[in-house]
């Protein structure tokens, strides 16, 4: 029987390590947010994140004062950290809707316990992604243009523009995150709501859980909204970073114009998402204890997708250097040769390679796969590594296009870096803020991966079928032998 | 007293409990009744005899609304309102229109799934008899709650009270209204 356990642990890890009853897993999630004493740690870090968003802040102010010339966007690089940052941010939100909604889709139940802050970093990504466009417009206070509403001026966006998609495409992104984010929020705030002493933030809390009371029937459209939601979240999160690619694929510039664009950008985002949420959830399991909940399968389960998405980006690096050879287009070829050894961006190809291609090798080792430390390095590697990605395909494809005597140089001013780290500090900022007052894993999700919830008893089925299979082996095996 | 009771609330401990207690309220005939729990429990559905939402249908129809107005924009705004030629394409150029049309299909849809689950369940809802129980609080986080409503045609105090108390529950509570 012990042998049969030791099986059932390799097969199916436990996602909830510890003996926990409903009742603690309720009480250690729920603490956080209605603990009186905040951490000393939190102080710190949120203080640290908060200075951070206050450059974001100077640096908008700066811009809106003096116009978009502070930056280093000019031409031939009408479209650099703007665009690239609003990639890189979008697609860091990438991940958080394919743990909420894909692997709900295909019942991968390790998704439970992370899938509520990998939605939370979803949305504050792609706030700070918003920030860009917006500001890159050079009139944000005019941004409402972008959106059709008729006007004084009658006239309409157009819509064969891969950037009015964009446009589409972002703010339903948004919108559908947060609702997806807030509907799984509503069960726990009622929990929250109940367990609160403090009477303000118990009104709070009433307020915004819709006086849920957990009624059978509620729970039964509860569950079909949420995988409804998941469905169509799914095919919302592949189109989102297909249509942000599209907005360099539609182009005619070389480096840009490539019909492999749309899995190439989603496969990256979900790469970088993957990244991001072994960043932020390495340092949270040990802060907060959370250890129980975010198990060590967890975090080698994400390393294992961050591995797999890796090899879809470096399987399209290689194709992107065979199509512009094989296209037979002079700029085609021109603009690979320039990206990989004659161009004055060369190193920043070279780097890309180092942190997008070599880094995850890694990862083929257990040794490596083991070690949050190791998991935690090579995140990082990835993320600035995802980054590269997006300056070589922008500033590396129009900085060199077509006419030699429009080529030109790129080089980011101060502003362009403050504003870029300032979103990392307001991105930070909301993640500690979430952290603080909402409840960082889903309480009632979890529950339902604990023994007690198993009104069926799969437990013993499972043993059932693993004593037929060792049945089965045994007959094979030779008497006596 | 009875005029203003809202039901009797039966405390169990386990899901398992529940669900067995509730399959019995079922087969006795109790119709208007109700069940709470901290997760989702699925055998419940059965138990308690709840039919399948009709959600599914509203989501469908809320994204094929959000199809038709996708199309229906841009067809009135490239082909009737202003009608101008860019990049060669004609005014009605359909390929180009699929991505606002399909985002527009997957933000009704999701509207609907969302705001349709809450307005199905009754939701917002601050007040509702049961909260008036104090021992209720525990159903957000370990305890398992059932209800029979005293506007059950079957429902008699004295009968129901005593057949709520042969489920073996914890306790069994008078909800007032």
């Amino acid at each position: 029987m012990q042998d049969l356990k030791e099986v059932q642990r390799r097969i199916y890890p436990p996602m909830v390590e510890g003996d926990h009853t409903l009742a603690t897993v309720t009480d250690k999630i729920s603490d956080v947010p209605l603990k009186k004493k905040t951490p000393f740690h939190w102080f710190i870090g949120f203080g640290i994140a908060f200075m951070i968003a206050q450059m974001l802040m100077m640096t908008i102010i700066w811009l809106l004062a003096k116009g978009i010339g502070i930056w280093g966007t000019n031409q031939p690089v009408g479209w650099a950290f703007p665009i690239i940052n609003f990639v890189w941010w979008i697609g860091i939100g990438h991940a958080g809707t394919l743990i909420s909604a894909i692997l709900l889709l295909l019942n991968q139940k390790w998704r439970t316990s992370i899938n509520r802050f990998a939605e939370a970093m979803t949305l504050f990504a792609v706030a700070c992604a918003g920030l860009y466009p917006v500001f890159h417009t050079g009139r944000p206070w005019l941004a409402y243009w972008l959106f059709p509403y008729p006007n004084t001026m009658s006239i309409w966006p157009q819509f064969r523009s891969p950037l009015v998609w964009d446009v589409f495409a972002v703010s339903t992104y948004a919108t559908v995150s947060l609702l997806f984010w807030y509907v799984g929020l509503i069960p726990d705030l009622a929990t929250l709501r109940d367990r609160a002493k403090n009477k303000y933030f118990k009104f709070v809390y009433a307020i915004f859980s819709w006086g849920w009371r957990g009624s059978a029937r509620h729970w039964h459209r509860f569950e079909l909204a949420y995988l409804i939601l998941a469905g169509i979240s799914t095919p919302l999160v592949l189109s989102v970073h297909s249509i942000v690619s599209l907005d360099f694929s539609v182009s005619q510039i070389p480096g840009w114009h490539a019909t492999f664009f749309p899995p190439y950008f989603v496969g990256g985002a979900i790469y970088a998402g993957f990244a991001m949420v072994l960043i932020l959830c390495i340092p949270l399991r040990h802060l907060y204890n959370m250890k129980d909940f975010i198990t060590h399968t967890h975090l080698v389960y994400m390393g294992k997708v961050m591995m797999a998405t890796g090899f879809i980006v470096g399987y399209s690096y290689l194709f992107e250097a065979f199509f512009g050879w094989y296209s037979a287009s002079q700029y085609e070829w021109f603009m690979i040769k320039s990206r990989i050894w004659t161009g004055p961006y060369w190193y920043m190809y070279w780097l890309l390679l180092l942190c997008n291609v070599s880094a995850i090798q890694l990862l083929w080792f257990k040794r490596f796969r083991n070690s949050e430390v190791w998991l935690f390095i090579v995140s990082i590697f990835v993320s600035i590594g995802m980054w590269l990605e997006r300056f070589v395909i922008i500033v590396g494809s129009i900085h060199h296009d077509f006419l030699p005597s429009s080529w030109g140089m790129y080089s980011p001013t101060v502003f362009d870096i403050s504003m870029f780290v300032g979103t990392l500090g307001f991105f930070f900022t909301l993640i500690y803020l979430f952290v603080r007052f909402l409840p960082m894993i889903s309480i009632f999700e979890v529950r339902t991966l604990l023994p007690e919830a198993n009104v069926h008893g799969h437990q013993e089925d499972f043993e059932e079928n693993v004593v037929e299979i060792e049945y089965t082996y045994d007959r094979t095996d030779p008497p006596n032998a | 007293m009875e005029k203003n009771l809202y039901g009797l609330l039966a405390e169990f401990d386990t899901a398992e409990q529940l669900v067995d207690a509730a399959t019995k309220v079922r087969d006795a005939g109790y119709t208007k009744t109700d069940a709470f729990s901290p997760f989702p429990i699925h055998s419940i559905d059965e138990a308690l005899g709840i039919k399948r939402s009709i959600l599914p249908y509203l989501v469908f129809g809320g994204g094929i609304l959000g199809l038709f107005s996708g199309v229906a924009l841009q067809y009135f705004i490239h082909v009737i309102d202003f009608p101008i030629i860019v990049g060669g394409r004609p005014h009605m150029s359909i390929p180009a229109w699929i991505p606002p049309a399909y985002e527009l299909t997957i933000l009704f849809g999701a509207f609907t799934a969302v705001f349709g689950m809450l307005f199905l369940n009754g939701l917002p809802s601050p007040y509702h008899p049961v909260f008036n129980v104090p021992r209720f609080a525990l159903a957000t986080r370990e305890k398992f709650f059932l209800v029979i409503e005293t506007k059950d045609p079957e429902f008699d105090y004295e009968k129901t009270k005593g057949f709520m108390e042969g489920l073996d529950p914890q306790e069994v509570f008078d909800v007032e209204e």
